[in-house]
């Protein structure tokens, strides 16, 4: 008979369980030890230091990674300099192909692509399988097309190459980051010095094993590692002609400051804190799923992720209700296994800081929801977590979290929630939930983010510019757009 | 007693995104479904079928070698459970019910002028209560399209409650069609207005029309079962039939319905597949999981 309560519920713990579902992990090829990737060869690095890389969700050590030091960066940028006379002048069909080839053995060889990223970062398998590595191959599959149509790009201008370009990336989508960064400079005639983050540097420098299967000429494209200190050695080296960089806004801001008064080219991806806003008339089941997508996607290590959630107020208690409910079926664990939805925060470090930020919305009186998961003993993992009753004033609301950690605010007109949504420093992404067509482009026009999503979330393509407003940076990436940064017109 | 429920306006009801949709249905069909979960997944997916004849050219001997396997799937391998009922014309339910005697497979009945309902209100309710009268234990019963696509949702409604009236014990199952309702929003309406008229099952098709059953239609149908019973406490149930033929599709129908309602859907009572081929399928899959090895086909009735 059906259970009569006051406020029936919905129970999702079955006795149908899924049983464990791992990828396996023996096809990869990993050394213990890997060297910096300079003109083609990798070699030892001059500081004579390497550092470990970890496993998050383990908390097991991977491999060895080589610390850069100024002396290492300047080779790598000497011998991108040297590659540069070669590679820009080379025909712009030529450089397509390799851009292609590059793209192609992507594609190849994305099962390890996608374990090491797993392993490395701790983002679940199914999303390094299913979005990270197929959407970098897409990308040099992109720029590949455009390495000899850059004058259509331009019309009536003759777009000229920089030079070598100088770019750091971040830990939350590192191959994908690096082909953001790599395919464009490489199809406008431009040579690279690329700096993955320390805690993620395994597909960057398995693209350069990659990269050097391809048979691109030595020297365009450069992998050396490290941390800040390496980056702040590529950010000051004098004969750099452009820097990228994707990351915090801390960091962006140095690099700002530390370039003022040179002639090199910037842009900035930096931090954002994306509004999610959910009107009345919105399809609501779906809206739900856009919210999950929104801030539990690669578990909220997202700069553009909805951490932000706006819902008008008389479909609140439905939309929260729902939310409670999607968030029971969503699977927290070894990121390893084919079912996992969350997998591992990317470090110690980032999971103290998500820590800590939920000790501060406690205290400020947020009312704090997470699901009833359990989460694994060892490694880095946090609960996918709600902060309810939210308001513009609490640190929660305004500040980055970069963990799986939705704030949750309401508003009654679609003047607030405008309001709301833009009084923020960051202004990178936001996404719109209605059934009318006109709200959208009303919404679209007044809000301050570089993207506007509508009725979907977290949509990438190749095709589609994506950079922000405000302190979220500047410039452009991917699409047409992307390819301005890194042309003198 | 519980509260009476307030009907909506029909008119106003929540409007469905299709592409949300359907990318939420295809990731169900990234979970994977291995070892113990499978052969248990796969157990209550040969529970919930609803084996079905519903041709012009039936006869008393079909449907007794039909009801014979329904009871008997695959007696090789020990401890199978039988299929949740096979589904007949009213003309073949008394046929069916004797066959069945003795076992725990319910007798459905399609009614109304299945498949197209075009026929008379009189026509249906005897329709309905002949079936029943023969012993079916459910109804399978197909909404007037035409009326709903005309905007009718009262003669919809009314005509699903008058047909559970008619139905006294026998469990309503109501056919939308889906196929032949165009958007996902009109999938979203009928559930309602059936919901609310009284139905203990919704049902995607007749398995006469292309599209029939897919896995967004049946989502957007889970979700207003979910809000219905939100708002209500009343538990409907979910079929899907028509075009579901293999063992890995009925895994993925499960999985929608395990994160979609819970685990208080996931049996016969409340699941069905309308379906004639995936009994065999599935078997083969649970053979393969049992022995490690796959089986021809011919080592596996077809009736």
């Amino acid at each position: 008979m059906t259970k009569k309560t006051k406020q029936p519920t919905l129970d999702f713990k079955t006795d149908w369980a899924y049983a464990p579902a791992l990828e396996d992990t023996k096809h990869i090829n990993l050394k213990k030890q890997y060297d910096l990737f300079i003109d083609g060869k990798f070699v030892k690095p001059n500081s004579k230091k390497h550092f470990a890389t970890y496993n998050p969700a383990t908390e097991e050590k991977i491999a060895e990674i080589a610390e850069a030091n100024e002396k290492d960066v300047d080779k790598a940028v000497k011998a991108a300099r040297k590659a540069f006379d070669k590679w820009s002048k080379i025909s712009a069909k030529e450089r397509g192909k390799y851009i292609y080839r590059i793209a192609r053995l992507i594609q190849e060889r994305a099962r390890e692509f996608a374990v090491i990223e797993t392993m490395d970062g701790g983002k679940p398998i199914r999303e390094s399988r299913d979005i990270d590595i197929p959407l970098a191959a897409n990308h040099f599959f992109y720029y590949a097309g455009w390495a000899d149509k850059l004058e259509y790009a331009f019309p009536d201008r003759t777009p000229k190459s920089l030079g070598v370009a100088g770019q750091i990336i971040p830990w939350n989508f590192p191959l994908l980051m690096a082909a953001w960064k790599i395919a464009p400079a490489l199809a406008t005639g431009n040579t690279v010095v690329l700096k993955p983050a320390e805690t993620t540097s395994l597909t960057a420098l398995k693209l350069a094993d990659l990269i050097q299967d391809s048979g691109l000429p030595d020297g365009v494209v450069n992998i050396i590692t490290g941390a800040g200190h390496t980056g702040a050695a590529i950010v000051n080296h004098p004969d750099i002609n452009k820097i990228a960089f994707t990351g915090s806004t801390d960091v962006g801001k140095m690099i700002q400051k530390a370039i003022a008064g040179t002639d090199k080219k910037l842009t900035l991806e930096l931090g954002g804190k994306a509004a999610n806003i959910i009107f009345d008339d919105a399809p609501l089941d779906q809206a739900v799923e856009g919210i999950v997508n929104g801030i539990f996607f690669n578990q909220g290590h997202v700069c553009c992720a909805g951490s932000r959630l706006f819902v008008q107020e008389n479909v609140a208690d439905i939309v929260i209700r729902k939310l409670k409910d999607r968030m029971e079926t969503l699977v927290v664990g070894n990121p390893m296994d084919k079912n996992t939805d969350i997998g591992a925060i990317n470090s110690k470090e980032q999971l103290l800081k998500i820590n800590n930020y939920l000790k501060i919305g406690k205290a400020e009186g947020a009312d704090i929801y997470q699901s009833s998961c359990g989460i694994p003993s060892k490694g880095y993992f946090c609960k996918p977590t709600l902060f309810l009753n939210a308001s513009q004033s609490h640190r929660v609301v305004q500040e980055e979290i970069f963990g799986p950690v939705l704030t949750i605010q309401t508003f009654r007109t679609i003047e607030e929630v405008i309001e709301k949504a833009n009084n923020i420093p960051y202004g990178l992404s936001a996404g719109v939930w209605t059934d009318k067509g006109s709200k959208i482009f009303n919404l679209t026009s007044k809000l301050r983010a570089g993207v506007v999503w509508a009725n979907t979330y977290n949509k990438f393509d190749p095709t589609s510019p994506f950079g922000g407003y405000k302190e979220s940076g500047f410039g452009r990436e991917g699409g047409l757009h992307g390819l301005m940064p890194y042309v003198r017109l | 007693m519980s509260a009476p429920i307030i009907l909506p306006d029909f008119r106003n009801t929540p409007t469905i995104d299709q592409v949300g949709v359907e990318e939420r249905a295809a990731r169900f069909t990234t979970r994977s479904i291995k070892k113990s979960s499978k052969l248990q997944g796969l157990s209550m997916a040969l529970n919930m079928i609803d084996l079905t004849t519903l041709e012009g050219k039936d006869t008393e001997g079909k449907v007794k070698q039909m009801c014979y396997k329904a009871a008997h799937l695959h007696d090789v391998i020990p401890g199978l459970p039988t299929v949740a009922a096979v589904c007949v014309y009213p003309s073949m339910v008394k046929i069916a019910k004797d066959a069945l005697k003795g076992t725990n497979v319910k007798v459905a009945s399609v009614a109304t002028a299945f498949p197209s309902g075009q026929s008379s209100h009189e026509v249906k309710i005897t329709d309905t209560k002949f079936a029943v009268a023969n012993g079916a234990d459910e109804i399978d019963m197909v909404i007037s399209r035409g009326e709903f696509l005309s905007g009718n949702y009262n003669f919809v409604f009314d005509e699903i409650a008058s047909i559970k009236e008619a139905c006294g014990k026998a469990r309503l199952k109501v056919i939308f069609e889906t196929g032949e309702l165009s958007t996902l929003d009109n999938v979203r309406r009928a559930s309602e207005i059936a919901m609310y008229a009284g139905a203990d099952f919704i049902k995607t098709s007749t398995g006469k029309i292309s599209p029939a059953a897919t896995m967004p239609v049946t989502l957007v149908m889970l979700e207003a079962i979910r809000d219905y019973y939100y708002k209500t406490g009343r538990m409907v149930g979910m079929k899907p039939a028509g075009g579901i033929s293999t063992a890995k599709s009925a895994l993925h129908y499960l999985v929608m319905l395990r994160e979609t309602l819970g685990g208080a859907w996931l049996s016969n009572e409340w699941f069905r597949f309308g379906a004639s081929s995936l009994a065999n399928d599935v078997l083969m899959q649970i053979a393969k999981e049992t022995t490690g090895v796959y089986q021809s086909i011919d080592y596996f009735s077809k009736d």
